[in-house]
């Protein structure tokens, strides 16, 4: 543990990582070691400021909760730096890390769950004050208790105190999860979707709330959404993550004026428009977000991505893709007459830069080239195609060499700073 | 939790005053399972309780109500005649040992009860801890205990109860201590499931992230978060496997293991006394004990399922109460009745 070095950043993050084992093979279920791993955060750095507002942004899946966990250390990260004021929290003990969650808090996503069924709130907010021994006996833990109901504003006070939380409703229970992360007086608070659950007349109440307390008790937040209103509401800056790396950080104003990243691009313009006559077109991300486990080569966006170029990774999946959705989309006939000309398509999902189409049982490997310029010529735009370098026939199928992609770091722009190789300097 | 005097006054006090009534206490508590029971359930309830409270109670006050100790085979230095017929004297007749059969049926009561409360006790203390530390912490610990419980699941129940008697007999004196140990052995397992399920599901709670996150340590996780949303499951089994624990008492007694005869009168031993007198048709030696074993363990068995019926989610049926509209005005507080759940 080094010394505490005085900093401005709170909290400084560096390539932290997150993979969880997959238990896969008889071996590794046996041991517990081994097998294959979901990156759900994969090399992810920011500095976060005092008194700042961090929004972490992404679907479901992109490691946005995950990270906010891996913050305060209930997630135990695999990889990385992350330091509070200067102090290393990752591959501490739980012992260690023990005390210094007083400066970390936490509220969760779910009011009706996060509380203790059993416990009234006066137990329930006293009880943090007696684990770090913040308060000398019974009359000072009450006190600060009732203090801390009516901060976040559940008074009266008498009767919140004695009111368990299934008295309560959802914007109560939140308030009253808030009070028991704040009444530690820490400095980060991670707020994990903390009004997704809520009713939308209370969501701003909660929103209110969360920034009045910032204002009064000198709070940081990191507030992990995927709801961008209300991140533009909330936060000072945006972190947009896409499995499990962060695509785009920046500003408010830079993220919403000028997104830079063609995935940060497409989530703006799925926010709904409240004027149907000035609804913009929505051309959202085609297809899923891909299997953290197998994740894409290259720029982990690019099978989605509408601007996509040669360099971004193309792949054998992203082909076994392309022949799947036209099969689906042209129709029985189409797929009569061209799926025959394709062996396994499982041949394709191993991923590499150097893909063999296998052809068919006794199909001539020439037909199934033709074939494929010939789709190749019919969809032109297709971004795929910017990336083959070369497609020859073999003697069981066809060989196509992709252009070996490049896996974007944070790229500097003139706004924000963005992965996506549009932005890559020459 | 009570309002102190430093509360200023606040001039429009709402009309809150009464906390919740549900929460009063231990006793309230206990009531809820009755109140709730309706119909055949509350038969159930209501009649295993009873004849329970009868079993206890004639085992609490067994030397005041018996008329003689279970070991008397004589009153004013005459003896009771062996297998004699109900006289006055002893109303329920005397054994082929020439015992008082009345007088060793209620001591019976206080044997089963003594050894069924420290039986449930040892499973208790034994079993919920160790169901909570194995769902809690996981891994290896898991592991181990999962198997070694397992695999005493794997025993028939009485040949596991028979070679823990025989192996303790000699290390402890006292034979209920003996019998109660080799019951436990069974039973521990039982509860130990139970829990260490109820303690995985509600480990991923948020509150328990919630608790982790505030800087709890694991033991008081487990001690102030789980137990007390655990321990729920608890009772019916508890009861249950008191009734299945006087069997196995029995069992062990008919074998002769355990509790030996001059310590205790014993419902089971008494059997086994009476096997061959019932072919010469004297049945009041074997009559009475059979029914000591009967009753408790069916009256056992009513609570154990009656409180099932009523506390386990997916057996209870959601009950509509008549909505009671009274003529006088009535203030937002008192809010409609509305029939609470429970777990």
């Amino acid at each position: 543990m080094s010394a505490p070095v005085a900093t401005k950043n709170l909290i400084e993050v560096r390539d932290l990582q997150v993979h969880f084992g997959l238990n896969t093979s008889f071996k590794s279920r046996l041991t517990g070691r081994g097998g294959a791993s979901v990156k759900a955060v994969d090399g992810v750095s920011f500095d976060l400021a005092e008194g700042e507002v961090l929004g972490l942004v992404g679907e479901s899946g992109s490691g946005k909760t995950t990270l906010g966990r891996a913050l305060l250390g209930l997630v135990r990260p695999t990889a990385g730096s992350v330091k509070l004021r200067g102090e290393e929290l990752v591959g501490q003990p739980e012992r260690a890390l023990r005390p210094k969650r007083r400066h970390l808090q936490m509220v969760f996503q779910d009011p009706h769950a996060s509380l203790n069924p059993g416990m009234t709130l006066q137990t329930a907010l006293a009880h943090p004050l007696q684990i770090h021994k913040l308060t000398s006996g019974n009359a000072e833990t009450e006190a600060k208790v009732r203090e801390t109901l009516e901060l976040v504003g559940l008074y009266p006070t008498e009767r919140f105190a004695t009111s368990y939380p299934s008295d309560l409703s959802g914007g109560q229970k939140q308030r009253a999860a808030i009070a028991r992360a704040i009444i530690t007086g820490p400095d980060l608070v991670v707020a994990d979707e903390p009004v997704s659950m809520l009713d939308m007349s209370v969501r701003a109440k909660i929103l209110d709330l969360m920034i009045d307390l910032k204002h009064r008790i000198g709070l940081t937040y990191v507030y992990v959404t995927h709801d961008l209103a209300s991140a533009k509401f909330f936060c000072d800056r945006v972190a947009i993550m896409y499995l499990g790396r962060i695509v785009e950080i920046g500003t408010v104003d830079e993220i919403f004026e000028n997104p830079k990243h063609p995935y940060t691009q497409a989530l703006i313009r799925a926010i709904p428009e409240p004027n149907p006559d000035k609804a913009l077109p929505r051309d959202l991300p085609r297809g899923e977000i891909p299997d953290a486990a197998r994740p894409p080569l290259g720029c982990a966006f690019h099978p989605r991505c509408p601007k996509a170029f040669d360099i971004c990774g193309w792949e054998s999946r992203d082909m076994r893709a392309i022949l799947e959705q036209r099969w689906v989309e042209g129709g029985e006939d189409l797929y009569n007459a061209e799926r025959p000309l394709v062996g396994d398509l499982e041949k394709l999902d191993e991923a590499g830069h150097d893909a063999f189409v296998p052809a068919g049982s006794g199909k001539d490997p020439g037909a199934l080239l033709a074939m494929l310029e010939k789709i190749r010529e019919e969809e032109p735009d297709e971004p795929l195609w910017k990336g083959v370098n070369a497609m020859n026939a073999e003697a069981h199928g066809v060989r196509i060499a992709f252009e070996p992609g490049i896996d974007p770091p944070l790229y500097d722009t003139d706004s924000s700073r963005a992965a996506c190789l549009l932005y890559k300097p020459e | 939790m009570t309002a102190t005097s430093t509360v200023t006054g606040t001039p429009d006090k709402p009309p809150i005053a009464e906390p919740p009534k549900r929460r009063g206490g231990i006793l309230s508590k206990i009531a809820q399972p009755y109140k709730q029971s309706h119909g055949i359930q509350r038969f159930m309830l209501v009649t295993g309780t009873l004849v329970s409270l009868l079993f206890i109670f004639m085992a609490i006050f067994a030397p005041l109500i018996a008329p003689f100790s279970f070991d008397t085979y004589q009153s004013d230095g005459v003896r009771f005649p062996t297998q004699g017929e109900p006289s006055d004297l002893n109303p329920w007749g005397t054994t082929v040992q020439g015992f008082d059969v009345m007088s060793r049926t209620i001591y019976g009561a206080r044997t089963a009860l003594e050894v069924v409360v420290l039986a449930v006790a040892f499973s208790l203390a034994i079993g919920v801890p160790l169901g909570l530390i194995s769902g809690y912490v996981g891994g290896w610990v898991d592991r181990i205990l999962v198997l070694i419980m397992d695999a005493l699941f794997a025993f028939p129940y009485l040949l596991l109860a028979i070679v823990a008697a025989f192996l303790l007999t000699n290390t402890i004196d006292s034979g209920i201590v003996v019998t109660a140990i080799a019951i436990t052995v069974v039973y521990v397992p039982q509860y130990f499931r139970v829990v260490r399920a109820s303690t995985l599901s509600a480990r991923e709670a948020t509150y328990i992230e919630a608790a982790r996150a505030m800087g709890a340590r694991p033991r008081t996780i487990i001690g102030k978060y789980l137990f007390g949303n655990v321990i729920q499951s608890v009772p019916v089994i508890a009861t249950l496997n008191a009734a299945d624990a006087i069997l196995t008492l029995a069992g062990l007694g008919f074998l002769g293991l355990g509790i030996q005869p001059d310590e205790a009168a014993e419902w089971g031993y008494d059997l086994q006394r009476a096997i061959s007198d019932a072919g010469a048709g004297i049945w009041w030696t074997a009559l009475f004990p059979g029914l000591g074993i009967v009753l408790a363990v069916t009256a056992l068995t009513l609570v154990g399922e009656g409180l099932n019926d009523v506390l386990n989610p997916t057996l209870r049926r959601r009950r509509v109460k008549k909505p009671v509209i009274s003529s006088s005005a009535v203030g937002p507080a008192s809010a409609p009745e509305v029939e609470s759940e429970v777990g």
